[in-house]
């Protein structure tokens, strides 16, 4: 049975539609493994009976012959997106026990096409970490170990470290994740696993818990590419519940992205060679232009003067738009409340109680950049940076079509490291902070493994609205990297 | 810049976030280390370039200024810490 768990997105549905197999069966194994896999903590909630009841009726949606694209594909939701009638958390002590009554956009559009919800992965509180380790629900293990029989445990990545650790321990086909500032793609990076962030407005925002609204965007991790253009096509598309959702046609991914990368200029931006950066980083980046040099493609060198700028920037304009989301949580409406002697007292309460240091800390520098006095010497001169950053991005896709990076300065590293110094932890977001000050798809792709036997992935950066291109590039790092490494847990359960 | 003591503790309270004077401490540092790594920015030139404030340029749609939704008092209330009567109860605020 467990072979189940191993295969595609798009080897499953042949599988289904073959009869090979049913949705309730696919499902079964999967909650099987969930239970097998507590240990990770990958979920905050499971939702097994959902999961069967929405199986079941894939099945006889199948043999009627009206499935969707996604049809019983057994996904994991990150606790980010409302999901209706099943608590929606955000990681955080202050929504514990919030009951959405509304249904998410984006999950909306994936359980139309007959997606089935195993459960709510775990992710840093409101999406604000690279570790996983902010999460009232406690830290989400990698199921990756370092070689050599080490039994440290390493962080996902993070925010959507649930989602990833999921689906690389093979508890779900795929899932979804949010990024604001590398959210999927780190963890990605950090998990063997493939996960793209797309154009900042290709998924609708309606129903995810806000964290900065001009950088969030959903996304999904696959075990594939296709597997990711397949599950992102049905999750995309105009809302008009979303003002900053746009309305554009949603390509057939799933079909563009295996074209030839032939005749594509693929840009390598230097200033993406980071003092400190392990070799077998640079080793594996150079590999990866090997390939797509193989593969047809013309490499050139760019640059992208104000990138040392977009972390900075970031720690300005993330903060001060979810202070200002953040402001919500006010024990009236919904969530935890603390009494207090007054109403005052009761909101002070209510926050102190309800949010964890780092969601702290974060409103505090929002709030304190956009209070007065400050505003233009922070806020506005962060605003400014920014178009310069996407004003690079513009030149450099005058000379080019998408741009090849790492997409973590480091392999996952243990839980608990660089947990003293938030500018350490901030640092993991290096290359994929960029992409979403100016709102461009990236993805990353499993490329290789590093000295300890962890997997380290490639970024690909392209062009707004321009995920066909990335899809490309990214299948044909795929196939130059033929990257088949499982974590050692997978494989023994497995044998 | 750096922050003094003083000056987290109107922060806190801007953000009403409740703080013993340890948290503000440890909240002081943490916060001063990050202030002097955004404070980078200062050496940025940006004369005469206008602020970003989203990433796409897309046209807002305006859409006739009519009720599209709504009518659903117990769904909004469903997760209120308390609730009468169709509202929301708060501590009294006025004298």
């Amino acid at each position: 049975m467990s072979a189940l768990t191993h295969l595609t997105v798009t080897e499953a549905i042949k599988g289904l539609e073959n009869k090979e197999f049913s949705a309730v069966e696919l499902t079964q194994t999967h909650i099987k493994a969930i239970e097998n896999h507590r240990h990770l903590n990958a979920f905050i909630t499971e939702t097994p009976e959902l999961a069967l009841k929405q199986a079941a009726e894939s099945d006889k949606r199948r043999a009627a012959g009206t499935a969707g694209a996604l049809d019983g594909i057994p996904m994991a939701i990150k606790d980010l997106f409302c999901t209706k009638n099943v608590r929606t958390t955000a990681a955080s002590h202050i929504l514990e026990n919030f009951v959405p009554a509304y249904e998410s956009t984006v999950t909306r559009n994936l359980f139309n096409q007959g997606a089935v919800m195993l459960g709510k992965t775990s992710l840093d509180e409101f999406a604000m970490g690279s570790s996983n380790t902010t999460s009232y629900f406690g830290n989400v293990i990698n199921p990756w170990k370092k070689s050599g029989g080490s039994n440290v445990d390493l962080t996902p990545g993070g925010s959507s470290g649930g989602s990833a650790a999921a689906l690389a321990a093979r508890l779900c086909m795929g899932s979804t994740g949010t990024d604001t500032g590398g959210s999927i793609r780190q963890p990605a990076g950090f998990c063997g696993i493939t996960g793209i962030k797309p154009t900042y407005g290709r998924c609708s925002r309606w129903g995810i818990v806000a964290f900065a609204s001009s950088l969030d965007q959903a996304g999904v991790f696959g075990r594939s590419v296709e597997d990711t253009a397949l599950m992102l096509k049905s999750m995309a598309g105009y809302d008009p519940k979303d003002s900053t959702s746009a309305d554009l046609e949603v390509p057939d991914w799933p079909s563009l992205s295996k074209q030839s990368v032939k005749g594509l200029k693929i840009g390598i931006p230097k200033e993406y060679r980071m003092d400190g950066m392990p070799e077998e980083i640079e080793k594996l980046w150079q590999k990866g232009i090997t390939g797509l040099k193989d593969s047809g493609a013309e490499i050139i060198d760019v640059s992208l003067p104000h990138t040392k700028y977009a972390l900075p920037t970031y720690y300005i304009i993330a903060p001060a738009e979810a202070s200002s989301n953040l402001a919500r949580y006010d024990g009236v409406r919904y969530g935890l409340r603390v009494e207090g002697k007054d109403l005052n007292d009761t909101y002070e309460n209510t926050r102190a109680a309800g949010f964890g240091d780092e969601v702290k800390r974060r409103i505090m520098i929002g709030t304190y950049v956009l209070s007065a006095g400050y505003y233009d010497a922070y806020y506005i001169k962060a605003q400014k940076v920014r178009r310069l950053i996407l004003q690079d991005f513009e030149n450099v896709f005058t000379q080019c079509d998408a741009l090849l990076t790492p997409t973590a300065p480091s392999a996952a590293f243990a839980i608990g490291e660089n947990e003293d110094d938030p500018i350490k932890m901030y640092l993991n977001d290096v290359f994929t902070v960029p992409a979403n000050l100016a709102g461009l798809p990236g993805i990353s792709v499993p490329a290789g493994l590093d000295a300890n036997g962890l997997p380290l992935g490639l970024q690909i950066i392209g062009k707004a609205w321009d995920e066909e291109t990335v899809f490309r590039v990214a299948y044909a790092i795929e196939q130059a990297a033929n990257f088949t490494s499982l974590p050692e847990m997978v494989t023994r359960s497995a044998a | 810049m750096s922050l003094d003591k003083e000056k987290v503790r109107k922060v806190a309270t801007l953000a009403r976030i409740k703080m013993s004077e340890e948290e503000l401490g440890h909240a002081q540092e943490k916060l001063n280390n990050i202030i002097g790594f955004i404070e980078q920015l200062a050496e940025v030139d940006t004369d005469n370039i206008e602020p970003l404030p989203s990433p796409v340029n897309i046209r807002l749609k305006l859409r006739k200024d009519e009720i599209t939704d709504g009518g659903y008092a117990e769904d909004v209330l469903a997760n209120a810490p308390e609730e009468m009567e169709n509202f929301y109860v708060v501590p009294k605020v006025v004298e």
